[in-house]
């Protein structure tokens, strides 16, 4: 069959165009045009090209808030992702409690960023919150304002207080949808609860937990307010992440070039990693239908 | 291996059943006997799957118990059972091979490793999988899981039966064919009970040495073949095994006559006086259409079916069919049906009545 030639249909993409250029390529140019100059207000340029990016590539500070970042990333997804799988297992799969726990576990979903943070500032203080002044009555030295160790156990806590849900929600998902005849099956083939977990459940829910895996890992890499608000970066550097660092550069003191050279690095490193992710993933699948 | 009884058995869904139409299976006593070959037949919803699932012990019953042998199982779990089972969809472990997919059931019970390759081998062997062991299960197509899926079902020896739940669904017609056959030479060779649930009337009756016919949650029958086809002793059986069914006539029934319409039919049995809704049933094998003696139809369509014709009319109202042989010539003014003397059945409130001498 003749294709018809009729390039009047390019128009129709045009729209689309016109929305991701101002809501994606515009700012992103921005950032770009930053990084590439040095400014002193009054909208006045002065080129430096790659010199921003040479400064934030060596800079102790920037791997620093790296270090941080990875090992927070890493913490999150060793414990939300097991316990997340966990908790889809354990849930009731039908009838009243089902839904009692569908909405519980949501719950911490639907409260904001901030509020989170707040919450848990609150409830972490020695003088007023209940669980601060709670481990201090029962003798343990726990202050998260002045104590790393402390500041990050109440970060991470709060990270699995909030978003473990969504793991053992997708999860949940993903086990409901298993016909009950693959659990019949098992029981006939007389296969250990280990064994349905290992060649029922954790194949079929493969496909979720990838999304999962994925949506925490950026999200946690990204994270930015809840620590803000309970420690704002400390104490000292502590925990200070990629993200509040960011803003302590880029609004804190104003030096908008090293800033924007910061977060173009950021950005790639995210999109780097999920790359990275994805694609080994989704080779794993293909080379077991092989 | 085991007689399997099932005494006094019962199951409804419901919790506190009250009704009878509350019960998938009303109360049941039968005995499958060790290394029979049975399938079971019914329409769709009749309580095939759970009179199987409570077999295996997937289900339990609500009343009544399961023996195997002289052992009461029905508290057993399923894995105690040692029971196989083929489900009507493809469940197979995607991340497995088809090796350690057909290996499984043995691995979990801890055999011998050497005594594991040769019978998984000899399995494979039987389904034709023999080049592929070493595939993973996952992008198989649909019959080649469901292949998987019966080998996993045979590949234990010791097993007390293995039950199919309609395992031939997904399977095309030639491939069906080929594996009824090999199922019917492995029960032949092993000697295993087996029991195949199916909706259709073909399989079960070139499958099967006895076929159980059930309805609304009763087992309507259990005979051979034969016996199903003769004297079915239920009008569901006889509407349902034979295509078309039996023809079903209400008649009135006094001694060895039956009144119909006013014209008369023998009956070559006697039965007295018959209570309840009285009907006649005949076999469209046993009628024959003639120009000169018998009831009067009127035909409606004759259609060809290769080897015979079946001819499908009115008898005094009510439809009635009738298969005419191959090659039979059928002029205009044949529009009289006979019946074969001693072919017809005579069923009060559905059941079959036993005829006596005259």
């Amino acid at each position: 069959m003749e294709k018809t030639q009729n390039n009047k249909a390019w128009f129709l993409v045009l729209p689309v165009l016109v929305i991701v250029a101002f809501s994606a390529v515009l700012p992103l140019m921005t950032v770009v045009n930053y990084s590439m100059n040095d400014t002193f207000g009054q909208n006045e340029f002065f080129w430096n090209g790659l010199g921003w990016f040479e400064e934030m590539i060596t800079s102790d500070r920037m791997h620093d808030a790296l270090g941080r970042q990875v090992l927070f990333s890493v913490i999150i997804l060793v414990i939300e992702v097991p316990l997340g799988i966990f908790i889809a297992l354990n849930m009731p799969k039908k009838g009243f409690w089902a839904s009692f726990c569908l909405v519980l576990m949501a719950l911490p979903l639907l409260i904001p960023f901030n509020v989170v943070g707040t919450i848990w500032q609150i409830f972490g203080r020695v003088d007023i919150g209940l669980l601060g002044h709670g481990l201090a009555a029962i003798g343990i030295d726990y202050n998260y304002t002045n104590d790393p160790f402390d500041a990050w156990i109440t970060i991470i806590v709060m990270d699995v207080w909030h978003w473990t849900s969504l793991v053992a929600l997708l999860c949940y998902a993903g086990l409901q949808s298993i016909p009950q005849a693959y659990y019949q099956a098992a029981r006939i083939d007389q296969a250990s609860r280990w064994s349905v977990f290992r060649f029922i459940e954790l194949p079929k829910m493969a496909g979720v937990l990838l999304i999962a895996v994925l949506l925490r890992f950026m999200d946690s890499f990204m994270i930015y307010t809840e620590p803000f608000v309970v420690t704002g970066g400390g104490p000292g550097n502590s925990t200070t992440f990629l993200s509040i660092d960011l803003v302590k550069m880029a609004v804190g003191q104003f030096d908008l070039g090293p800033a924007a050279a910061f977060s173009l690095m950021y950005f790639l490193v995210i999109l780097l990693v999920s790359w990275v992710f994805y694609t080994v993933m989704t080779s794993l699948d293909k080379a077991e239908t092989k | 291996m085991a007689q399997i009884t099932l005494s006094k058995l019962a199951h409804s869904y419901a919790a506190n059943p009250t009704a009878e139409s509350d019960y998938a299976l009303k109360e049941m006593d039968h005995v499958w006997q060790d290394g029979g070959a049975y399938a079971l037949l019914g329409s769709s919803g009749c309580g095939k799957t759970t009179l199987l699932n409570i077999i295996s012990g997937l289900v339990r019953p609500s009343y009544g118990r399961v023996l195997f042998g002289d052992l009461d199982v029905t508290d057993q779990e399923t894995a105690a059972r040692n029971i196989a089972q083929v489900f009507q969809f493809p469940v197979v472990y995607d991340t497995m091979t088809v090796r350690e997919n057909l290996s499984f059931p043995l691995r979990n019970r801890g055999m011998d490793a050497a005594y594991i390759a040769a019978r998984v081998n000899q399995i494979a062997q039987m389904i034709g999988m023999e080049d592929i062991l070493n595939r993973k299960a996952r992008g198989l197509t649909a019959d080649a899981k469901q292949k998987i899926s019966l080998g996993r079902g045979m590949v234990r020896e010791d097993v007390n039966a293995i039950l199919f739940d309609e395992p031939l669904t997904v399977i095309d017609p030639h491939m069906k064919w080929e594996l009824r056959t090999q199922l019917k030479q492995l029960h032949r060779e092993f000697g295993h009970t087996m029991i195949y649930v199916t909706h259709d009337q073909t399989e079960a009756l070139t499958f099967a040495d006895k076929v159980v016919v059930m309805y609304d949650g009763r087992v309507v029958q259990m005979g051979t073949p034969e016996e199903l086809f003769e004297t079915p002793a239920h009008t569901f059986v006889g509407y349902f095994i034979g295509s078309p069914g039996m023809n079903l006539l209400d008649a009135k029934v006094t001694g060895s006559v039956a009144h119909l319409q006013g014209a008369e039919i023998a009956l070559g049995a006697g039965y007295g006086a018959v209570a309840g809704r009285t009907q006649i049933g005949i076999r469209p094998e046993y009628c024959l259409l003639t120009d000169g003696a018998g009831l009067p139809v009127t035909i409606r369509r004759i259609e060809d079916v290769g080897r015979h014709r079946i001819i499908r009319a009115d008898l005094f109202g009510q439809p009635f069919n009738v298969i005419a042989p191959e090659g039979m010539a059928i002029g205009a003014d044949m529009t009289r049906v006979a019946f074969a003397p001693g072919k017809i059945n005579v069923y009060a409130d559905d059941w079959r009545v036993a005829g006596g001498a005259i």
